[in-house]
C-alpha cells in the first residue's frame, strides 16, 4: 500500500537533525543580534522539512496529502501574520489632530 | 419514477414493515451505541431540539425584561446572564452543531453513495461530546449562570467576572471538538467514498456545502479551544496573557476569539445555503442555475470567511490601518454570497414553481438572508461602524442571517426530508401556517431592531430611555408570535410519526441518491447495491442540456 | 439515474453484499475494500494533524506578539533557560522519533517479532524527554518561575517576565500532554503488536500513531528555539 523507505534514509535523515541541532545550539553563542532568530527558524524549518518529507513519507504521499499539509501551514502562517499585522501597523496612519491626544491607539508597552 | 428495487424483495419485520434503519432494532443501547449515521442524526436532532428550547427561554427572559425601559424583570447581573446563556447555547449548542449533525449526517453519505459516514464511531463520539459538553454548559447555567457575554472578552472574563466561566469554557470547548470531529468525518468522507461515477462535478451542491462548512470547522474551531484555554488558565492561576494590568493584551484575545468566531458564522450558515441549494432546485423543477459558480462560491466563502475577522475589532484599539484592510476583505466576502442568491433566483425563473412548506423556507430565506446580508455592508464599512458598533443594528444583522437564514433553512430541509428521515409525510397545511407565522414573527422581531440599533440604543443594555420603548414592544410582541410559531412544527412533526401518511420513496419526484434509490426510511446500508452515478446532479430537464458526445 | 438498468446488476433480484471470506480480520464494511479503509484513515490522521497545527498555532500567535512587544524582557528570561540539557532532550526526542520510524517500517515488511522493540524504545525515549522536563519544571518551580504559584522576578521585566514563563509551561505543558497521551497510544500498539495483530497486509495503527509522534516532534523542534535559544545572554552556557 505505502511505499517502503529503506531504513538508510531514515538514518541518513536522523543524522542530520542531530547535525542541526548541534548547529542551533552553536550559533546561539554567535551574536547575530536579530540574525540569531531567523537562523535559528530556517534550522527549525530546515528539520521540520525533514521530518514531515521523510519520517512522515510526505514525500511519497498523495497529491492530497501534500495539499493538506501546505494548507494547515498555510492557515497558520494566517493567523500569525495577520493578527501580527495590528501590532505592526499601528503607528502607521496618524490619527486626526482633533482627537488629540487622549485618543491614541493603546500602547501595549510598559 | 421511484426505482427503488423490489420492495417486495426487502425482508419484513413480525408487525408486517419492510425492515429500515429505524425498526431494524429497538432497544436503548441500539440507539445510544449506534454507529449508524442516520440515528445519529435523529440523536441530534432531539438534542439540539431540546437546546433550541433551553437557549429560547432565554431570550424570552431577554424580551420580557425589554417590554419596560426600566429594569424590573431581572437585575442588571441576571440580564447578563440571560443575554450570555442565550449566546452561548443558541451558537455552540444549536446552530454550530444544527445542519451538519442532523441533516449532514443522514444525508451525506446516501448522497454520495456510500453506506456510512468514513468514521462511525467517531461520529457516536462527536455527539457524545456535545452532550458532555452540554452538560457542562448547563451546569455552568445552573449554578448561577456566566455573565460574559458569549464572547467572553478579557479582562472581565479571565480576572474580574465571579461567574462560573471556567466551568462554560469547558463546555463550550467540549462543543468545539465535536464540530471539529465532524467537520474531520465529513472532509474524509467525501473525499474518500464517493460511489463510482460520483466526480466532485456531479455531487449535489448540499454536500459542496456542507464541505466547505468542514473545512471551516476543521481549521478555525482549534483556535476557539486553545484561546479559551488561555483564558481558563488565567483565571485560574492569576497569570497576565490577556489582562494589561499584568503585562496582556485584551486586543489579543479578541483577535485570536474572533479568528474563529468569525468563520464560525459560515460554518453556521453555509450548511442553510447547502439546504437552499437543494430546495430550490427540487421546488423550481430545474436545473440550478451555474452549478460550477455555486460550487466555487461556497468554497471561496469558507476561504475568504478567515480574512475579515478584524472586522469585529475596529473599535477596540487595532489599528486603522489594519481596519481598512479587514474592511475592504468584508466587502470581498459579500460576493460568494451574492453570487449563490443571484444564481438561486435564476434558477427560479422559468421554472416550475410549487409552493410547498420547504419552498416557502427557501422564499423566506433568500429574502431575509439579503436583508442580513446587505445590512452586513454599513458594519463592513469602517466609518459608520463606529456609530453602529455594538448596537442593535448588529443584533438585527446577525439574526436576519442566523434565524431569517439558517433557522427557516433548517426547517426547510428538516420538512423537505423528513418523509425520507422518518417514512412519514408531514400535514401540508399545518407546514404552510407554520412558516407564514414564523415569518411574520420573525420580521416583527427584528425588523425594529434595526431602527433602534440606527437610533442608538446599544446591545446588552437591560434599560433604555424611553423614547425607544414603542420598538421594543413591537420586538417582543413578534417574539410571541416567533415562539408560537417555532412550537408548532414540533407539535405536527411529532404527531406525524404515527399519524402521519406514510411516506413513498420519492413523494417530491426530486432528483439525488437519496430520492431515487433508497426507500423512506432508508435500510441501514442505505443501498441495495451501490449506485453507480451516470448523471450530472439535478437532471431535471435533461432535453434542455447540451448534449455532450462521449460522456 | 431514474432507470433500474443504470444499476451495473441486470438481475431483477439484487445480490446480497458478498460475504468477504477472505477479509482481514480488522476490515470495517462501510468501506469498499481495506485500501479505501486505509486511505481513510490516512487522510483522517492528517486532517487531525492539521487541527493540531492551528490548536497550537494559536499559542504560537500568541507568542510571536509577546516576544516582539517584550522583545528585551524575553531576551532577559533566556538566562534561565538552560540550553545544553534542551539540546540534548531535543536530540531525545528525535532518536524517539527514528525508533518510531523504524518501527512503521518493521510492521510494513512484516518483521512482526521486532515491531513491539522498536515501539518499546520510542516510549522509552519519550519517557527519558518527560522526565527531563520534569526536572526542569521541578527547577523552576524552586527559583520561584512558575506563574501563579509564588513567582518572584528580579529586574525591571517582571510582569513580561512573567508571561513569557506562563507561554513557556503552557506551550511545554501542551506538549508533554501530546506527548504522554503518545505515549499511552504506543502502549496500546505493543500489546496489539504483541498479539501479532499487525503485519505487511494490516499495520494502520501504527503508521497512523507513528504520523502523531512525529508530529509532537515537530511541536518540539519550533519550541526548543523559540523558547530555548532566543536571548543574548548564553554566553558561557546557561543554567536551568
Amino acid at each position: 500500500m505505502t511505499h517502503v523507505v529503506p531504513k538508510s534514509t531514515y538514518y541518513m535523515v536522523f543524522a542530520a537533525l542531530l547535525t542541526l541541532t548541534a548547529v542551533t545550539v552553536g550559533v546561539t553563542y554567535i551574536h547575530m543580534g536579530r540574525f540569531n532568530l531567523i537562523v535559528a527558524l530556517l534550522i527549525a524549518i530546515t528539520k521540520a522539512s525533514l521530518v514531515v518529507l521523510f519520517f512522515m513519507n510526505v514525500k511519497n504521499s498523495s497529491p492530497l496529502t501534500k495539499l493538506f499539509v501546505v494548507a494547515g501551514l498555510f492557515w497558520m502562517g494566517l493567523l500569525v501574520v495577520l493578527t501580527f499585522s495590528d501590532y505592526v501597523s499601528r503607528g502607521w496612519l496618524a490619527v486626526p489632530q482633533s482627537w488629540s491626544s487622549e485618543h491614541k491607539t493603546p500602547n501595549v508597552l510598559r | 419514477m421511484s426505482s427503488v428495487p423490489l420492495v417486495h424483495e426487502q425482508p419484513i419485520t413480525p408487525e408486517g414493515r419492510t425492515v429500515n434503519y429505524l425498526n431494524v432494532r429497538h432497544s436503548i443501547a441500539s440507539w445510544l451505541l449506534t454507529v449508524d449515521h442516520k440515528r445519529i442524526c435523529i440523536l441530534y436532532l432531539v438534542s439540539i431540539t431540546f437546546f433550541f428550547i433551553i437557549g429560547g427561554l432565554a431570550a424570552t427572559l431577554i424580551r420580557l425584561e425589554l417590554i419596560t425601559p426600566g429594569g424590573d424583570l431581572l437585575t442588571a447581573d441576571g440580564y447578563n446572564k440571560a443575554f450570555t446563556a442565550h449566546g452561548i447555547v443558541m451558537i455552540f449548542f444549536f446552530l454550530v452543531p444544527s445542519i451538519p449533525a442532523t441533516l449532514g449526517n443522514f444525508l451525506i453519505p446516501i448522497m454520495i453513495g456510500a453506506r456510512d459516514l468514513a468514521f462511525p464511531k467517531l461520529n457516536l463520539l462527536s455527539w457524545y461530546l456535545l452532550m458532555i459538553g452540554a452538560i457542562v454548559a448547563m451546569g455552568a447555567l445552573f449554578l448561577g449562570g456566566v455573565d460574559t457575554g458569549w464572547t467572553f472578552y478579557t479582562p472581565y472574563s479571565s480576572r474580574y467576572s465571579n461567574t462560573y466561566v471556567s466551568i462554560a469554557i469547558i463546555g463550550a470547548f467540549l462543543a468545539g471538538f465535536s464540530s471539529i470531529l465532524t467537520g474531520l468525518n465529513f472532509v474524509v468522507t467525501v473525499h474518500m467514498m464517493r460511489a463510482p461515477g460520483m466526480y466532485w462535478s456531479r455531487l449535489p451542491l448540499f454536500v459542496w456545502a456542507l464541505y466547505a462548512t468542514s473545512l471551516i470547522q476543521i481549521l478555525a474551531t482549534p483556535v476557539l479551544a486553545i484561546t479559551l484555554l488561555l483564558v481558563a488558565v488565567e483565571r485560574s492561576f492569576r497569570i497576565g496573557i490577556f489582562d494589561p494590568a499584568l503585562g496582556g493584551d485584551p486586543v489579543l484575545f479578541q483577535h485570536m476569539f474572533w479568528f474563529y468566531s468569525h468563520p464560525a458564522v459560515y460554518i453556521m450558515i453555509l450548511p442553510g445555503m447547502g439546504v437552499i441549494n437543494e430546495l430550490v432546485t427540487c421546488f423550481s423543477r430545474k436545473r440550478i442555475f451555474g452549478y460550477e459558480a455555486i460550487a466555487v462560491a461556497h468554497v471561496a466563502l469558507a476561504v475568504i470567511s478567515f480574512l475579515v475577522w478584524g472586522h469585529h475589532l475596529f473599535v477596540s484599539g487595532q489599528s486603522i490601518y489594519a481596519g481598512m484592510v479587514f474592511s475592504i476583505l468584508s466587502f470581498a466576502v459579500a460576493i460568494p454570497s451574492a453570487v449563490k442568491v443571484f444564481n438561486w433566483t435564476a434558477t427560479m425563473y422559468r421554472g416550475s414553481i410549487s409552493y410547498d412548506t420547504p419552498m416557502l423556507y427557501t422564499f423566506g430565506f433568500i429574502g431575509l438572508f439579503t436583508i442580513g446580508g446587505l445590512t452586513g455592508l454599513p458594519l463592513a464599512t469602517l466609518a459608520v461602524d463606529v456609530h453602529l458598533s455594538d448596537t442593535y443594528f448588529v443584533i438585527a444583522h446577525f439574526h436576519y442571517i442566523m434565524v431569517g437564514g439558517m433557522v427557516l433553512a433548517y426547517l426547510g430541509g428538516l420538512h423537505f426530508w423528513w418523509p425520507k428521515i422518518t417514512g412519514r409525510m408531514y400535514p401540508e397545511g399545518w407546514g404552510k401556517f407554520a412558516a407564514l407565522v414564523i415569518f411574520v414573527g420573525f420580521n416583527l422581531t427584528f425588523f425594529p431592531q434595526f431602527l433602534l440599533g440606527y437610533l442608538g440604543m446599544p446591545r446588552r443594555y437591560y434599560t433604555y430611555p424611553d423614547e425607544f420603548q414603542v420598538y421594543h414592544v413591537l420586538s417582543s410582541a413578534g417574539a410571541s408570535i416567533l415562539a408560537a410559531g417555532f412550537a408548532i412544527p414540533v407539535f405536527y412533526l411529532l404527531w406525524s410519526l404515527r399519524n402521519g401518511p406514510m411516506a413513498t420513496a420519492n413523494p417530491w419526484g426530486a432528483k439525488g441518491l437519496e430520492w431515487e434509490h433508497t426507500t423512506s426510511p432508508p435500510i441501514t446500508e442505505n443501498f441495495v447495491e451501490t449506485p453507480i452515478v451516470t448523471e450530472e446532479a439535478y437532471h431535471y430537464a435533461p432535453e434542455q442540456e447540451p448534449e455532450i458526445v462521449g460522456a | 439515474m431514474s432507470e433500474p438498468d443504470t444499476i451495473q446488476s441486470t438481475n431483477a433480484i439484487p445480490e446480497p453484499p458478498v460475504e468477504h471470506a477472505h477479509a482481514h480480520p480488522a476490515f470495517q464494511h462501510h468501506f469498499d475494500d481495506m485500501e479505501q479503509q486505509f486511505e481513510a484513515s490516512h487522510l483522517g490522521m492528517w486532517v487531525f494533524l492539521v487541527t493540531e497545527v492551528m490548536f497550537f498555532g494559536g499559542l504560537f500567535a500568541a507568542y510571536t506578539i509577546y516576544r516582539t512587544l517584550y522583545s528585551a524582557a524575553f531576551a532577559d528570561t533566556s538566562r534561565h533557560m538552560d540550553v545544553i540539557l534542551g539540546g540534548m532532550n531535543t536530540a531525545v526526542l528525535i532518536g524517539s522519533s527514528l525508533t518510531m520510524a523504524l518501527a512503521v517500517h518493521a510492521a510494513q515488511t512484516n518483521a512482526r517479532r521486532r515491531l513491539p522493540w522498536f515501539l518499546i524504545g520510542t516510549i522509552a525515549l519519550g519517557s527519558v524527554f518527560l522526565v527531563v522536563k520534569a526536572f526542569e519544571y521541578t527547577h523552576k518551580w524552586h527559583e520561584h518561575l512558575v506563574p501563579g504559584l509564588h513567582f518572584q522576578y528580579e529586574g525591571p521585566y517582571a510582569a513580561q517576565a512573567q508571561i513569557l514563563f506562563s507561554f513557556y509551561f503552557i506551550m511545554t505543558g501542551m506538549h508533554a500532554l501530546h506527548m504522554i497521551i503518545g505515549i499511552g497510544l504506543l502502549t496500546y500498539l505493543i500489546v496489539k503488536a504483541r498479539r501479532l495483530a499487525y503485519s505487511s497486509e494490516y499495520f494502520t495503527p501504527v503508521e497512523m500513531v507513528g504520523l502523531y509522534w512525529h508530529f509532537v516532534d515537530i511541536v518540539w523542534i519550533f519550541l526548543f528555539p523559540l523558547l530555548y535559544l532566543i536571548g543574548q545572554h548564553n554566553l558561557g552556557g546557561g543554567h536551568s
